[in-house]
């Protein structure tokens, strides 16, 4: 009963009106300090003080918003700033005002801390956060807040958390009873952080023996590790599931442009990967376009990139069309010598134009970080929104292709050029068209390419063997082949990454392909039919 | 017919024209000697080495300006190899027997570095070479103004087994596939060995060129770090280092759990990431643009003002890294070294390097070691801050001298930390 | 012999061949340096690498412009060739690089202690030699039959050889597998004993480039303006009806398809000892297309049109890359895309026609 009182009057005490103002020293250790030692200790003590003005400071810390200037600690926002032992305003910002730089040691003491703080905050998706923080980094000096924060917390998957967070604290501390307690609730994580505070207690010294003594208490962390790396398993397979699809979505989305095009005119367009480029380019200079004249939507310029890149890059193909490969009809090595030809053209030209470096293409906020789907798996937002985004650009061409005019004049004309001919389809003209629309949706993976990798003039030279490898995998005429062409060799190469390395993998596919050509040279998916070979 | 005329007129013109830019050169008479600038300006590397070549241009200027080198005024001779080691040979010969320049700026990838080596070598050249690398070689026509790996790579190591670095225990040694990161990661096995870290602690993985698809590796980085608190060493190379940096940003790798520190990430580098989810990532230098001091303020304003006067792609946010302070001080070295010997004779000249001094944009005066053809070079550990610069977290407290030959590694017992000069052309 | 060429045809090739042989010779080793008539050892290793990608483009010519086969995948012959050759050099570079060691640089920083089982016999000229020839040879064969057997032809073929050079070159750039990697070999120092730096050493390896042009020449020739000639050509216009009238059509192009990558190899060998360094780059797709064009440029189905446009090609880059780097891509790009769309026959059908194909 006493206990419970006492317990109370903490916890009371810990959410106290606010205090006057916080201790100029510590305040000074922190942001002035002179070894890492120093500003850890100050900030371990605003954390226990459980004053409330310790919270915004440690934030402002580390979002990097306090500065120095002299002996004042200040916190800045914007043009102005307030001091942050005594609250007043300091305006305007001080020009002597540099940052307090932390090192990574000291972030991470920092991180905690103001995980811990954030343990009571009201909402569950803070809690949530911060308690999967700590999570990942336990650490002792978090324990009394931790337990401040299990007692009132209600919702069972953070209180789950912060059950393990606590116990990984436990595991070393307290008697034989207590440790094996705490050992058996890590079972229940999927973190591999348990691996790693499990590990130690298995190990064995330089001489032999045990670094654990007890056999009762390695027993249990035998079955508690067991059952981490069973959960830890599981992730990984995800993963890898995960990274061959989001690699099939990109070899798809590149080389669906490339089977159109083929599939349709027997062109190989070697300038394909170039047309990719310049989708990415024109994403880049929309990118700039919204930073100078409409800041404050710039979360939003992937939007209207998506079009201008397929539409940059469909006007390109028009032209190319227009002025050289309709001159080389029936003449396919030629094409392909040609648009080789405009593939070094068009990289020399970015080159003039953007200059011979990488360009900066940024990822709008709500594409950055990831999900975390478990606890040793982020699935990153950018592969997810591409993933997305190719399977709705596959569908938007399948629906293109079956149910439009144009859909239904291109797959007449694939099939038999003359006879659609004959039947009065304009084949000149849904030439044109078709190639546009092969070459927009090269433009259209560009735009995709820009989120993840480098933007740079050679950004087509890293895809088009990969590109043509699907085609010729998938076989033309069909939108089926090309998917679960691309799929498949995303899935395929990523496999045997995880087993040979990222080369071997990627040369077992070619030789692969190479041999399932001559066993099956139309491809997977090929258009029934007898077909005469010019 | 008219086909005919039309290629022989195309081929007239285009002679006319190549004679016409040459005559200038023809016709320059006055006092002038000719140097050599030897930078990829297209293919994968002309990312990283174009801002090379202008920085270098700058500094000619500069030169010039205050009357030249000897009272000649430099004549750069640009050329292109284009990312093609063999062409990387083939420049350099017609440089040295074509165009005779007195002295060459140039290379940047290791691979180019040895297939001009042998050139240099035979025709008794000299190349000024200002990329951080892996050691093992000492030329005597060569000089070496970036870092050698007790300069970059050890210290660095040092810091992330520091408890403010982190207190590493396990390392996974990340590299392109290629000589500088084979060779720097054979250096630091031995010397974590050296520092008692265990094989098993130990993970080497090789991505070649250009490789872009990271996801797996960092799913294995997250597993290996499961062992025990892990750091990332880092050999990347260019290009590849902004999907590597964008995959770890977006599966949560935070710096205080698993610090990585680059060799070949630079201001430059990060002009294509977004730096926020990276702070904290570490890279280790003798300079970075953020050092605050009078020299760097007035380095940075001269190339910021170059590059709007010639109007640079870059002029818009215009970035100063290590590799350009080590040309700009290798250019200033050698017209010191030109002045000191009195001559552009490559022997004088080359025995004229040693000992000089200049103050360099880093803070320190930088001085060429009087016999082993390196820089006694400051080093620094800088921290990736959100606007893609780097806060120092760490520095020595001066210069330390180079060592070419890496006293871990068994091989290089007993080599001497001298050029062996070649007596004869063999 | 003497239904190869015509009187003037005759005349034109010993008038090329006194220019190779005798003019540049001598102007390299008998005019003294000051003379504007002396060719320094640059530009002599420049004429040789130029020469051996002459016969690189007769090659190329006698499988595409002859029986019809678009191989964008030939630069691995050619590089395969001259890493045969390079194990060789290495292994002549004995302890006298950098680290003094009988192994060569690369597989020092690799740790590596001892030579791997396919560098056995490499020390041997003769085996070097051997496997010039049968390297390329036996991979094209071997890649030939199955390709020509399951009747792959056109744009397929193409793209495949192109990701056969392109999965070597993956290959090769790995440094595990043990050729030197990104490096590639270099620094070479002697061949058969003698060093290789000397201008008498450089214009010998030069004379042998030539003689191995011409050498290639005189055999294609034969070749195509015999009964077996004119098979291919008839395979190159209308395969289906010649395998009709009873021929093997895949005798004749895996025949000429293994030729052409053996002579291929001995130029890529001749290639490397002048330029002085081998590395993966050669294999790249790129370069092996840049063959292509050669050959279209200087006029295909007529051999000494390939060479011309080899010739004409890289002269123009050696020029290009030293006046006007920036512009050098534009000038190959729209090479490429004039030379496909107005000159069909290359720079060879400007001319009066002379030799029927």
């Amino acid at each position: 009963m006493r206990n419970l009182v006492a317990t109370l009057l903490l916890a009371l005490a810990a959410f106290a009106p606010p205090a006057l103002a916080l201790d100029a020293a510590v305040v000074h250790q922190l942001a002035l300090g002179d070894t890492s030692e120093d500003k850890i200790a100050a900030i371990n003590a605003l954390l226990e003080s459980g004053d409330e003005q310790a919270e915004p400071l440690l934030k402002a810390l580390l979002a990097g918003s306090v500065q120095t200037s002299g002996e004042r600690v200040l916190i800045v926002n914007g043009d102005s700033a307030r001091d942050a032992v005594t609250g007043e305003k300091v305006s305007p910002l001080p020009t002597d005002a540099s940052d307090v730089v932390l090192n990574n040691r000291v972030r991470g003491v920092l991180d905690a801390a103001v995980s811990a703080l954030r343990l009571v905050s009201p909402e569950r998706a803070t809690r949530l956060k911060a308690a999967r923080e700590l999570a990942d980094d336990p650490r002792a000096a978090a324990l009394p807040v931790v337990e401040k924060a299990l007692a009132r917390e209600t919702d069972p998957e953070v209180k789950g958390l912060l059950e393990i967070v606590a116990a990984s604290v436990r595991l070393h501390a307290g008697g034989k009873a207590e440790r094996i307690a705490a050992i058996r609730t890590l079972a229940a994580s999927g973190n591999s952080k348990t691996e790693t505070l499990l590990l130690p207690l298995l190990a064995k010294k330089p001489d032999g023996a045990w670094a654990e003594p007890d056999a009762e208490i390695r027993d249990a962390a035998q079955a508690s590790l067991a059952a981490v790396r069973g959960h830890l398993a599981w992730g990984d397979r995800l993963g890898l599931l995960f990274a061959g699809l989001s690699l099939g979505s990109i070899l798809m989305i590149a080389a669906l442009g490339l089977a159109i095009t083929y599939g349709l005119m027997g062109v190989i367009n070697m300038a394909h990967g170039e047309l990719m480029m310049l989708g990415a380019y024109a994403t880049y200079v929309v990118q700039n376009l919204f930073r100078a004249w409409a800041p404050g939507a710039f979360e939003w310029y992937l939007a209207a990139a998506v079009p201008v890149a397929f539409a940059v890059a469909g006007v390109v193909g028009i032209v190319l069309e227009r002025s050289v490969i309709r001159w080389l009809y029936g003449r396919p090595l030629e094409t392909l010598l040609a648009t080789w030809g405009i593939s070094l053209m068009l990289i020399q030209a970015v080159r003039s134009m953007f200059g011979a470096q990488n360009v900066q293409v940024d990822n709008p906020s709500w594409m950055s970080g990831g999900v975390q789907a478990m606890a040793n798996l982020v699935l990153p937002w950018n592969r997810i929104y591409i993933i997305a985004f190719a399977a709705l650009v596959v569908a938007g061409i399948w629906l293109l292709l079956t149910r439009t005019r144009l859909g239904l004049f291109v797959r007449g004309v694939t099939q038999n050029r003359a006879m659609a001919g004959c039947v009065g389809v304009p084949t000149a003209r849904i030439d044109t068209l078709a190639f546009g629309l092969g070459c927009g949706v090269a433009g259209l993976a560009g735009c995709a390419l820009s989120q993840i990798g480098n933007v740079g003039p050679a950004l087509g030279q890293g895809y088009i063997v990969d590109s043509f490898m699907v085609v010729v995998l998938g076989g033309v005429g069909q939108l089926a082949g090309t998917v679960y062409a691309g799929i498949g060799l995303g899935l395929v190469n990523k496999l045997l990454e995880s087993w040979s390395g990222a080369v071997i993998a990627k040369i077992v596919v070619l030789v692969v392909i190479i041999v399932f050509i001559q066993k099956r040279p139309q491809g997977l998916f090929a258009l029934k039919g007898r077909a005469v070979e010019a | 017919m008219k086909r005919r005329t039309f290629v022989k007129g195309l081929t007239l013109g285009a002679a006319t024209a190549a004679t016409g830019l040459a005559a200038p050169a023809l016709l320059a008479k006055s006092k002038t000697v000719k140097v050599g600038v030897l930078h990829s300006l297209s293919g994968t590397m002309a990312i990283s080495e174009t801002v090379l070549k202008d920085v270098a241009l700058m500094t000619f200027e500069e030169i010039n300006k205050k009357g030249g080198v000897m009272g000649h005024m430099i004549e750069p001779v640009v050329v292109d190899p284009a990312s093609n080691w063999p062409l990387f040979a083939e420049k350099a010969r017609q440089l040295l027997t074509v165009d005779k320049v007195a002295c060459t700026f140039g290379c940047w990838t290791s691979v180019s570095r040895k297939s001009v080596l042998p050139v240099f070598e035979e025709l008794n050249g000299l190349l000024f070479y200002p990329v951080q690398y892996e050691g093992e070689e000492l030329s005597y026509n060569v000089f070496y103004t970036g870092a050698a790996p007790n300069q970059q790579a050890i210290p660095a190591v040092e810091y992330l087994m520091s408890e403010d670095g982190g207190g590493a225990k396990r390392f996974f040694l990340l590299g392109t596939d290629y000589v500088y990161p084979r060779t720097t990661n054979k250096i630091l096995r031995y010397f974590l060995h050296a520092k008692g870290v265990t094989d098993a602690d130990i993970e080497e993985v090789y991505t070649p060129f250009g490789h872009s698809d990271y996801q797996t590796i960092v799913a294995n980085i997250k597993k290996f770090a499961a062992g025990g608190k892990t750091a990332v060493v880092s050999t990347i190379n260019g290009d590849s280092n902004v999907p590597f940096y964008k995959e770890l940003g977006n599966q949560g790798l935070k710096a205080t759990d698993i610090p990585v520190v680059a060799f070949s990430v630079g201001e430059e580098e990060l002009r294509g990431v977004d730096t926020k989810p990276l702070v904290g990532h570490l890279a280790a230098w003798n300079y970075f643009m953020s050092i605050k001091n009078p020299a760097n303020e007035a380095w940075k304003k001269e190339w910021a003002a170059y590059a709007k006067k010639k109007n640079l792609p870059s002029a818009a946010k215009p970035l100063t890294n290590d590799p350009m302070e080590a040309t700009y001080i290798g250019i200033h070295m050698w017209k010191q070294a030109v002045e000191k010997a009195k001559t552009f004779d490559v022997d004088k000249v080359i025995a004229a390097v040693g000992g000089q001094k200049f103050k360099a944009p880093d803070g320190f005066t930088i001085e060429m070691d009087e016999r082993n053809h390196h820089l006694h070079k400051p080093v620094f550990i800088g921290q990736i801050r959100a606007d893609g610069q780097f806060d120092v977290v760490w520095k020595t407290k001066g210069p330390i001298r180079a060592e070419p030959w890496s006293p871990y590694l068994p091989e290089d017992k007993g080599k001497q930390d001298v050029p062996e000069k070649m007596t004869k052309k063999s | 012999m003497s239904s190869l060429y015509t009187r003037r045809g005759w005349l034109a090739l010993g008038a090329l061949a006194i220019a190779l042989f005798a003019a540049v010779p001598v102007c390299a080793l008998l005019v003294p340096a000051g003379s504007p008539l002396h060719l320094s050892e640059y530009w002599v290793s420049l004429a040789g690498k130029i020469l051996c990608y002459a016969v690189v483009a007769l090659a190329m010519d006698l499988v595409w412009g002859y029986a019809g086969i678009l191989s964008l995948g030939h630069g691995l012959f050619f590089a395969l060739g001259g890493y045969a050759m390079g194990m060789y050099l290495m292994r002549q570079i004995g302890l006298d690089g950098v680290y003094h060691s009988p192994l060569p640089d690369f597989m020092v920083f690799l740790d590596w202690k001892a030579y791997p089982w396919y560098w056995r016999f490499s020390e041997h000229f003769w085996y070097a030699a051997l496997l010039v020839v049968l390297v390329p040879g036996l991979l094209a064969y071997v890649f030939g039959w199955f390709a020509f057997r399951s009747r792959i032809k056109g744009v397929y073929f193409s793209i495949i050889t192109q990701a056969l050079t392109f999965a070597a070159m993956l290959l090769f750039f790995r440094n595990d597998t043990g050729f030197g990697g990104n490096n590639g070999f270099t620094d070479f120092k002697r061949i058969l004993g003698v060093p290789l730096a000397t201008p008498q050493m450089r214009v010998v390896l030069y004379a042998l480039s030539a003689a191995a042009l011409i050498g290639t020449l005189l055999l294609a020739r034969w070749l195509v303006a015999s009964k077996f000639g004119r098979v291919l050509a008839a395979i190159r216009d209308a395969e289906q009806r010649v395998m009709f009238c009873g021929y093997d059509t895949t005798h004749y192009k895996l025949f000429v398809w293994t030729l052409s990558a053996v002579v291929c190899g001995i130029a890529g060998a001749l290639y490397v000892p002048q330029v002085g360094i081998i590395n993966p780059s050669e294999m790249s797709p790129a370069n092996s297309i840049e063959i292509a064009i050669w050959v279209a440029v200087g006029g295909r189905g007529t051999l000494a049109g390939a060479a011309l446009g080899a010739v004409l090609v890289n002269g123009a880059k050696s020029a290009f890359t030293q006046l006007l780097p920036e512009y050098w891509l534009y000038f190959l790009g729209l090479l490429f895309i004039l030379v496909t769309l107005f000159l069909p026959r290359g720079v060879m059908g400007l001319l009066p026609r002379e030799n029927a194909a």
